[in-house]
């Protein structure tokens, strides 16, 4: 196990520019998530650690160690590719045992190390079946085996769940991060799934167009992002652009249209100060009342439903407040709004963040 | 209706096409003098001629020799070079594989004609390495067509994770890389092979005096009469250019059910 750094990292194909210079510090035992649309450059970054591509600059450090130079059948890694990479002319046994033929395991120790990993992942019977005779989600648990039987000081995952379908994925991501936490490797985990970022993650690591946008944890990230951007991609987001008026101890006034004066908290401000600033609020945060409802403590606007997606568990409504439309996400307790019906929307001020800028 | 005048088309088709190689078949076992009908009774005897004709005896083992050497040459050059053009970014990849497939676009009695000239020019002369040479260059040609199929549906992530896992380059390719492309490795080797026996045109040009392969031995004998032996050395060539093929495509098959793709 190993701590994994970046200094500095560069990528470029040609003229284009897959990775800006990226700095990141993943420390020993520490579930990573690079998160991104597709082309923002996780994928790259994670082929840059395990050896697959060479940084244009930079250096890449495994365990404080320079590895630049290192090739990738010596860095020592585990990695699980998307379409499972399963050999297959070789039996489920064979495939586990790959790693441990190229390491000094005494003969006699291999089949153990096998089964124990077979057990890991609750597969204990297959040792002697063809991997195309297993099903996806089989044979992802099998290529994770193989990874991790190695004992890496890096497990690497490039989108291992999005070839499963979405109940087995579930499943998977508590399944990865239990054996994670059982045996304790540091991973990097790639994804472009917001939902698999949070359930899993110690720390995600937002990326856009080759450059990071935000690294915290995943309550971090979603309750204050740093960016419009990380708003956006982490769930939906009503952003509106203001203006803040003061900065104080206890937080800045945010003069935001439709919902006037706002007071967000220091913790959700980040380092905004006065000037053109945005109030970012999350869907899921903006609540319909009757208009007749008692809403002291929030802030609030007279609205009219525009919309309603109707999801079984939640509802999301499209609302307009004055000459904009307002995105919100609502448990349902009994029967939704009506389609044009007359509402107030609120929030709690400390359910919202701040951001610089127009 | 319509369908019954396609199928006795394409019977006949199948009759125009299979009925000489037939016929050759079966005049093999006639016991008369002469190679053609009527049949007067069957007879192995122009087998065993055959199997006494010292010329045939040795136009057979160089046809034989001269194959597998073509096949042996031509799978690997051809094995390296799909791995080069598939695997590796090399500037005018497209171009370089035009210019390999080239040869079955020309006529071969041209390409015979060019090499020829061309190692008159270089003052080299005919020697059963030229003859090697020919058969390798357009026999190379459909090994590399087999293979660069094959390797590019082996998924470039199967041998990342076996390097992941510690196996260098090399053993990548031997551990991985080769055991899933051998279907394909083993088709290319049999095509060689057996366009290199069959072939009598390139073969004319380049072989050297005094050396024979079966097709021009073959050939040489039809000068005088179509001697009875002929039948039976056609007969012997049907079963090895047909039956080594299916015999090899029939264990590609097999592996290629055991690899699971």
């Amino acid at each position: 196990m190993s701590s994994v750094t970046l200094k500095n990292i560069v990528k470029r194909f040609g003229s284009f520019t897959a990775v800006h210079p990226t700095n990141l510090e993943i420390p020993e035992g520490t579930f990573v998530t690079l998160l991104g649309p597709s082309g923002c450059g996780k994928t790259t970054n994670l082929r840059m650690i395990a050896g697959l591509l060479d940084p244009t600059e930079g250096e890449i450090l495994i365990g404080g160690k320079r590895v630049n130079d290192v090739p990738i059948h010596k860095r020592n890694l585990g990695i699980v590719f998307q379409n499972y990479a399963l050999f297959p002319h070789k039996t489920v046994a064979e495939n586990v045992a790959f790693g441990l033929k190229y390491r000094d395991v005494p003969k006699a120790d291999i089949a153990g190390k096998v089964q124990a990993a077979l057990d890991l992942v609750q597969l204990p019977d297959v040792g002697d079946r063809y991997p195309k005779a297993l099903s996806g989600g089989q044979q992802q648990r099998i290529a994770l085996a193989r990874a991790i039987v190695v004992e890496p000081e890096v497990l690497l995952l490039d989108e291992p769940l999005s070839a499963l379908d979405a109940n087995l994925r579930e499943d998977m991501r508590v399944e990865l991060k239990r054996i994670q936490h059982q045996i304790g490797v540091t991973t990097v985990f790639v994804t472009h799934d917001q939902s698999e970022a949070l359930a899993m993650s110690d720390t995600i690591v937002v990326m856009s167009a080759g450059r990071v946008e935000q690294v915290g944890s995943p309550s971090d990230v979603y309750n204050t992002p740093a960016s419009e951007f990380v708003a956006n991609f982490l769930g939906a987001s009503n952003i509106l652009a203001g203006h803040c008026e003061q900065k104080d101890a206890q937080g800045v006034v945010l003069d935001a249209p439709l919902f006037g004066k706002v007071h967000v908290p220091s913790d959700k401000a980040g380092q905004v100060q006065q000037g053109p600033a945005k109030l970012v609020l999350r869907a899921e945060k903006l609540t319909l009342f009757d208009e007749s409802t008692a809403t002291d403590g929030l802030v609030t606007a007279p609205a009219r439903v525009e919309t309603v997606d109707y999801q079984g568990q939640t509802v999301r409504y499209f609302v307009r407040v004055g000459d904009t439309q307002l995105q919100a996400i609502n448990m349902i307790d009994d029967t939704p709004f009506a389609e044009g019906s007359a509402v107030t929307v609120g929030f709690r001020p400390q359910d919202c963040a701040a951001l610089q800028g127009g | 209706m319509g369908w019954n005048l396609i199928r006795a088309w394409s019977i006949g088709v199948y009759i125009f096409m299979f009925l000489p190689v037939a016929v050759v078949v079966l005049l093999s076992f006639n016991a008369s003098q002469f190679g053609s009908f009527p049949m007067t009774g069957f007879s192995l005897r122009w087998f065993v001629e055959l199997w006494n004709n010292e010329a045939i005896l040795r136009a057979f083992r160089t046809s034989i020799v001269l194959g597998l050497m073509t096949a042996m040459i031509s799978t690997t050059l051809g094995v390296l070079a799909s791995l080069a053009l598939v695997r590796y970014r090399v500037p005018g990849a497209n171009t370089i594989s035009t210019l390999l497939i080239a040869p079955i676009l020309v006529p071969e009695v041209v390409l015979a004609v060019a090499l020829l000239l061309f190692l008159n020019f270089l003052g080299i002369n005919k020697s059963f390495g030229l003859l090697l040479f020919g058969h390798v260059i357009f026999t190379l040609p459909f090994v590399i067509l087999v293979v660069q199929a094959r390797l590019i549906s082996i998924k470039r992530d199967v041998e990342e994770a076996a390097m992941s896992l510690g196996a260098t380059p090399v053993q990548t390719f031997f551990q991985i890389t080769l055991p899933l492309m051998l279907p394909a490795v083993l088709a290319g080797a049999l095509f060689a092979f057996t366009i290199s026996f069959d072939d009598i045109t390139g073969t004319l040009f380049w072989k050297p005096g005094g050396v024979e392969t079966v097709p021009t031995q073959i050939f040489a004998m039809l000068r005088n009469s179509i001697s009875p032996e002929i039948n039976a050395l056609g007969t012997v060539m049907i079963v090895m250019t047909v039956g080594l093929p299916l015999l090899g495509v029939g264990i590609a098959r097999q592996l290629a059910k055991k690899s699971g793709t």
